[in-house]
């Protein structure tokens, strides 16, 4: 299950070779996320093996491998949504902004809140406007109550952040599913974004997408990651080439390597990932 | 066999298929349109705008109408929907968003031997339950036994309902920080909300012509009355005292009657129809 024993997440992210903060943060890059020893399952599917890494605020971190890989399931054990599928278990820690998710005391709510997700398929809620697809985050936030006025004012932010507003601002109050494929999952971008998450995960989120699509939301990405840290799944390492600073490679349920992106794709440091990137399988 | 043989033969049997089917729907449209054809030659002549606004007059008294026993199905729907409808609603939502455990099965078994049951068996259950134990028959009587028909067919198809709402969007709603019951009640049931109401106008349509649970609940009632603890007329029960009687003009407003009880249904189902497409045309 643990790959040697009791191996330290350090050294784990170590042997990858990426400067890592230490206890006092003092290093140019801050882990933001940090997952310890994650072990996640499916009833008996042990779909994440003993992955230990550290994610950089304000970077975008690829997640690559071959179907089936856990790479997705490790994805949703960042925001607990792997839970909510019947049968799956999760040990291990995952430290957001310092705070363990999967600490008791912290509920599954308020983590989604901060860790916010968008998925392959684009996910507008088709009984709901434009507008209020874009506010249904901020409808269950109870912390402070808002105006009309100051919803709108969201709404237009995350939408001009999504790169949406020029498209739909002359249609707010039209359905959603009114938009195309690429628009409803900028609309999705939209919706995560309003409610001003620290981390935001993309399940493969262009791989519903047209190129022309694809390339706007990796545009957007790109565009996004100043102001936070994201986490994307791919499966198209060309796109993980582009849009990330350090890619993960997972293979059966093991985190392979952990990388700075541009070493990853040019000197991976495992024959696996090497084998994996230069297509000699999967 | 040739390959032409073989081909001729699909193609013939194809016709036959096709053929037949066309048949089969032909055949099940025969007993509505013949039903109705018969009910507007024989009630037609009964009905008048007298129909809909008097009071049924003795026997040997020309004219009088059925506006007691209108209003009564009206009133009676209505209670046994506001009672029927909640509990079938939560019910289907909670089958649909609790797939697996024993107690679903169950739950969805006991609503299938429900909606199966005998309507007048469910009379005679209300006539014990509600009526004995008062003393006396009542609308609230009939319309609870009426409720206790609709929650099974509403439960069930408010579950098949929620079952197609995609996943994906229980888990775009979860991502967002919404709570289960939350999520279950604001964008599934909000999404699944078309086939809801046509499930439950369906629903609505099959009980307003229940007689059975109403002999020994609601009674029926030659007056004006719209309590819900006296005894109340209704369309289906005032058809069958007209029908059974030996007068002419009796009969002819039993007709009338059955004609728009026709009618009440007709329209709950084409509310439902419009309901449905508007659904549709808004998801497009």
């Amino acid at each position: 299950m643990l790959r040697d024993g009791a191996t330290l997440p350090e050294t784990e992210v170590g042997r990858s070779v990426v400067p890592v903060a230490d206890a006092n943060g003092s290093r140019r890059i801050v882990p933001h996320v940090r997952v310890e020893q994650l072990d996640a399952f499916f009833g008996a599917v042990h779909a994440v093996r003993g992955a230990s890494v550290e994610l950089h605020d304000r970077s975008v971190t690829a997640i690559i491998g071959p179907s089936g890989c856990g790479k997705s399931t490790f994805l949703r054990c960042l925001n607990r949504m792997h839970e909510t599928v019947p049968g799956a278990r999760v040990s291990g820690r995952v430290l957001v902004e310092g705070t363990d998710v999967y600490n008791g005391k912290v509920s599954a709510v308020a983590v989604r809140r901060r860790v916010g997700m968008v998925f392959q398929r684009p996910t507008p809620f088709p009984t709901m406007s434009i507008r209020d697809n874009v506010a249904a985050g901020l409808r269950v936030m109870h912390d402070v109550h808002r105006s009309r006025r100051a919803v709108d004012e969201v709404v237009e932010r995350a939408l001009r952040r999504a790169a949406l507003w020029d498209e739909v601002r002359d249609r707010l109050h039209s359905s959603a599913t009114s938009l195309s494929g690429g628009q409803q999952q900028r609309l999705c971008i939209a919706r995560a974004l309003a409610t001003e998450p620290a981390v935001l995960l993309l399940d493969e989120p262009t791989a519903s997408l047209d190129p022309i699509s694809s390339q706007r939301i990796e545009e957007l990405v790109y565009e996004l990651r100043s102001q936070m840290t994201i986490v994307i799944v791919t499966h198209n390492m060309q796109q993980a080439a582009r849009v990330s600073d350090d890619t993960a490679f997972f293979l059966m349920g093991e985190l392979v390597e952990f990388a700075p992106t541009s070493q990853m794709f040019t000197a991976p440091l495992d024959e696996r990932s090497e084998a994996y990137i230069t297509g000699r399988f999967g | 066999m040739s390959a032409v043989g073989v081909t001729r033969r699909r193609r013939v049997t194809n016709r036959v298929m096709v053929g037949t089917t066309y048949a089969a729907a032909a055949v099940a449209t025969i007993p509505l349109l013949a039903i109705l054809a018969y009910l507007v030659s024989r009630g037609m002549s009964a009905i008048s705008p007298d129909f809909f606004t008097n009071m049924p007059r003795p026997v040997g008294e020309a004219g009088g109408g059925m506006a007691n026993a209108i209003v009564g199905t009206l009133i009676l729907i209505g209670v046994a929907s506001l009672l029927g409808l909640p509990i079938g609603i939560g019910a289907g939502l909670y089958l649909a968003e609790r797939r697996g455990s024993k107690l679903t099965a169950l739950v969805r078994f006991l609503a299938d031997v429900l909606n199966g049951l005998p309507s007048i068996v469910m009379g005679i259950f209300a006539w014990q339950l509600l009526v004995r134990p008062v003393g006396h028959f009542s609308a609230l009587a009939g319309a609870i036994a009426l409720a206790a028909m609709m929650i099974p067919m509403v439960t069930r198809t408010t579950e098949e309902m929620v079952r197609l709402v995609p996943t994906a969007l229980r888990e775009a709603a979860l991502a967002l920080g919404y709570s289960r019951w939350r999520t279950s009640l604001t964008v599934v049931l909000r999404t699944a909300l078309g086939g809801i109401v046509t499930g439950a106008l369906i629903a609505m349509a099959r009980i307003a012509g229940e007689t059975a649970p109403l002999l020994f609940t609601s009674l029926g009632n030659q007056f004006w009355s719209t309590s819900l603890a006296q005894p109340i007329a209704a369309l289906p029960l005032q058809v069958y005292t007209y029908a059974l009687s030996p007068y002419d003009a009796w009969h002819a407003h039993a007709w009338a009657g059955a004609l728009v009880l026709v009618g009440i249904v007709f329209v709950i189902s084409l509310v439902a129809r419009i309901a449905t497409r508007r659904r549709y045309a808004a998801g497009d």
